[in-house]
């Protein structure tokens, strides 16, 4: 007994589908379901941009509004995936300029934009809105120009984290005068100064701009008349706030905060004079989100600060923050649900500040609601991370760095398997997992077995043989993301759970022990994998096939080899030939 | 998904039994479904062995790339106080990593962002300030100190003079004729031949630069000179 509803029924209905997730389920019922859902999709999310391409992405949804596509892999925030790799945006954005004239928001992380790029975006969408470039690269501020220039109802411009050639502040000028829809701005990661005056100008036409991230080169001095113009912000990111500390400039921003009822997020702060901090004291209590990581001040000003936001959700710190800042933290801000300590100095082979697992432990157990953990540190203990595991059970990431590779248990100078194996064990929630230290491949059998929903799972100077990786891929049903360097992981454990790998969004493994035999045998087992080997040392034909790869990477794609390789890359073929590009 | 997992779940035990029968190639051979390489015990008993770990295979490879990427950490290394760096390690973000090491200076020198410091040079009637946060590594710097100073040396120091310079094995060439050597005082006032120390740990400790015309620099180049013939 089948009845089917009008399309426009079903279409009404579809469109209260948000998650991928669920519109994926639905477009697998039936065919109808299937063109009736294709046809009203409007948000597409590509995790991997070669595992599908430009083409097949148009033909299935011919009228998407809004796409996000990730290129390099995560490694590549830590060099280890070289110049040229590739990721480049620009194939994306002229298919879509084709396709999509109306197009309102382009959102990418680790991919390569040009400036041709953004000229492009900035022609070819007429009601384009939104742009955010997380982690990129390949531009300069002449592109930021184009999009100023010509994107007229633009609303969020959100350059964070990514490496822009900075020509010149100009770029910020050419938002016409009757430009007014500005509604976030991130220029966080620019080096050089802006005019002024274009900006206080731009900031008093946008009434509703809500998200304002300042670069370093807006001195403190200025930031109390930038406030007074745009009191309805919510998210604040400052500049350098290193001018010496002056009575007028110091109340002018006291004033300034006190006028923004509506603040909750707060950022910037690089070489901050400590006595600034108090200015802001006003806006503490609604304050939910506090990134401090560029903010070098001690713990004692730190605590004076944090000790006033009881209602802190978020806290990016250095490690200046200690242990006894940490105490506070546990006691002041009982709502907090993500914690981030970064090394202020990572480099040196002492310590530097009184930062240990003893913060962590405090704040685990004093933090009820915590969930998201990233924390570098000098010293571990199984004692420790067994009472994170008890405390916390409702941890959702936890990424902890032990400064030192393969640092063991300090108490006991055991392995950290029993450490982390109570993590796993206790978090049954658990979805996102880097591990440190001194770790066999008992850690991973804990893994292996315990976490069943983990979906990314970063590993480094870990384990003892093929057996670890057998674990993980064989016990881990979630994962999408496997990302290992240097550990002793090889091809038995690689070819035995292949089929896994199809299952997966992708597989980094650098400086590992899979040789290129492996490799070619990978590649020509399961052709629905990109199986890339990266080898700076030249083509891997030239050295004998038992001998290991460099780097490689794995993933699965529907849109086959890839054609715009570096001379470095070489992908695994069915015929078991390579292919340059 | 789902569908695709029970498939996976259906593939993988067909699959296992296939994979486990191939053989690297040229490496150990497969016999009788048993993976044997090295003579060392086959995989699937180390599989069904589960956690003796008295049976694990501490899988050594003789690759010596790998260990390129690794820090030793037996406890009779040496202990220096600049780290072997490992590419990628520990996993900062590049704009992390220059933030701090700005504000280490800046922890240990007092509040202001810029790094300015003096600049002599023999000869010159009067002396430079230069900011060394602006330069990120000593060609920089040598580059923008050639500039500065050419108009004193007529043209002896210029940029490419500072970069042979850079390059020891020219050091003989140099203290043989009147060209000039670039030292520092550090934070415990030595006087110290630039370029020794990695480019950051310089920007922290350096207090002063002089440029000491070459004939002044012997006692400086008795160590460049040695270190020169250890690298040749």
């Amino acid at each position: 007994m089948v009845y089917s509803f009008p399309e426009e029924v079903l279409e009404y209905v579809f469109a209260f589908l948000s998650s991928d997730k669920d519109r994926n389920a639905v477009s697998l019922v039936c065919k109808s379901w299937y063109e009736i859902e294709r046809w009203c999709r409007r948000r597409v999310f590509i995790g991997n941009c070669y595992a599908v391409s430009p083409q097949i992405m148009i033909r299935r949804f011919p009228e998407v509004r809004a796409v996000k596509i990730k290129g390099k892999p995560h490694f590549a925030d830590f060099n280890l995936v070289p110049e040229r790799w590739g990721a480049y945006v620009y194939p994306w954005i002229s298919a879509m300029a084709r396709s999509y004239p109306w197009l309102e928001e382009i959102k990418l992380k680790r991919m390569v934009v040009t400036d041709e790029s953004l000229e492009l975006i900035s022609k070819s969408f007429k009601n384009f809105k939104v742009l955010s470039l997380s982690s990129c690269e390949g531009f300069t501020t002449d592109g930021l120009s184009s999009i100023a220039a010509n994107c007229r109802n633009l609303r969020e411009l959100d350059l964070r984290e990514s490496e822009v050639e900075d020509l010149s502040g100009h770029w910020l000028s050419h938002f016409p005068d009757n430009f007014t829809s500005l509604v976030s701005l991130n220029m966080s990661c620019l080096g050089s100064e802006v005019s002024f005056s274009a900006l206080e100008r731009l900031i008093s036409r946008c009434p509703n701009l809500k998200t304002l991230w300042l670069n370093r080169a807006v001195p403190v001095e200025k930031l109390a008349s930038l406030l007074r113009r745009a009191p309805q912000l919510v998210e604040f990111g400052t500049g350098a706030c290193s001018t010496e500390i002056r009575t007028d400039i110091f109340s002018n921003l006291v004033e300034a905060f006190s006028g923004c009822k509506h603040l909750k997020s707060l950022s910037g702060f690089w070489d901050v004079v400590p006595a600034y901090l108090p200015a802001m004291y006003s806006v503490c209590s609604r304050i939910t989100k506090l990134n401090l990581s560029y903010a070098t001040v001690q713990s004692p000003d730190l605590v004076e600060l944090i000790s006033q936001c009881s209602n802190l959700k978020c806290l990016w710190v250095l490690d200046y923050i200690e242990d006894a800042g940490l105490k506070a933290l546990s006691s002041y801000c009982k709502d907090l649900q993500e914690l981030r300590v970064f090394p202020s100095d990572p480099y040196s082979a002492e310590p530097n500040v009184s930062l240990t697992e003893q913060g962590l432990v405090t704040v685990s157990a004093g933090c009820p609601k915590l969930q998201s953990v990233l924390y570098f540190c000098r010293q571990m203990s199984n004692a420790a991370l067994i009472a994170i595991a008890r405390n916390r059970p409702n941890l959702i990431r936890f990424r902890l760095c032990i400064i030192e590779p393969q640092a063991p248990d300090y108490l006991t100078l055991e392995p950290l398997d029993t450490g982390f194996g109570a993590i796993v064990e206790h978090c049954k929630e658990l979805r996102r997992l880097s591990l440190s230290g001194l770790l066999t491949d008992r850690v991973f059998e804990y893994i292996g077995t315990h976490a069943k929903k983990l979906e990314m799972l970063s590993l480094a100077f870990a384990g003892d043989s093929d057996l670890g990786l057998h674990h993980v891929l064989s016990g881990c049903e979630s994962l999408r993301k496997l990302e290992i360097r240097d550990c002793p992981f090889g091809d038995r454990a690689l070819l035995a759970n292949a089929a896994k790998l199809e299952t997966m969004r992708s597989l980094w493994m650098s400086s590992c022990s899979v040789s290129y035999g492996a490799c070619k045998l990978l590649g020509q087992k399961m052709p629905n994998l990109n199986v890339e080997v990266i080898d700076e040392r030249g083509p891997p034909d030239s050295r004998p096939e038992s001998i290991s790869v460099e780097k490689l990477y794995v993933y699965r794609t529907v849109a086959g080899p890839r054609a715009d390789k570096p001379d470095f890359v070489w992908t695994m073929d069915e015929d078991g030939a390579l292919r340059f590009s | 998904m789902d569908m695709i997992s029970k498939e996976h779940k259906k593939e993988k035990l067909g699959f296992e039994e296939t994979e486990l029968r191939l053989g690297l190639p040229g490496g150990g051979g497969i016999v009788n479904g048993d993976l044997v390489i090295n003579g060392k015990r086959g995989y699937t008993e180390t599989v069904d062995l589960k956690l003796n770990l008295a049976l694990k295979e501490t899988g050594k490879e003789e690759n010596s790339q790998k260990e390129k990427n690794l820090i030793s950490c037996s406890n009779d290394s040496i202990k220096s106080p600049y780290k072997a760096q490992v590419v990628g390690w520990p996993p900062v973000r590049s704009f992390r990593k220059s933030i701090m090491a700005v504000q280490k200076r800046n922890s240990e020198g007092g509040g202001a962002a810029a790094s300015f410091v003096k600049v002599s040079m023999d000869g010159a009637p009067y002396l430079r300030k230069v900011d060394l946060n602006m330069y990120k590594s000593y060609q920089d710097l040598y580059g923008a100190l050639g500039k500065m100073f050419s108009s004193f040396t007529m043209g002896k120091c210029d940029s490419r003079g500072m970069m042979d310079f850079m390059n020891e094995r020219k050091l003989m060439d140099v203290l043989n004729g009147s060209d000039f050597v670039p030292t520092y005082e550090d934070k415990d006032g030595d006087w110290m031949l630039v370029g020794d120390v990695p480019w950051e740990i310089f920007v922290g400790s350096c207090k002063r630069l002089r440029i000491m015309k070459g004939t002044e620099a012997i006692g400086l180049a008795p160590r460049a000179m040695e270190k020169c013939k250890n690298r040749s």
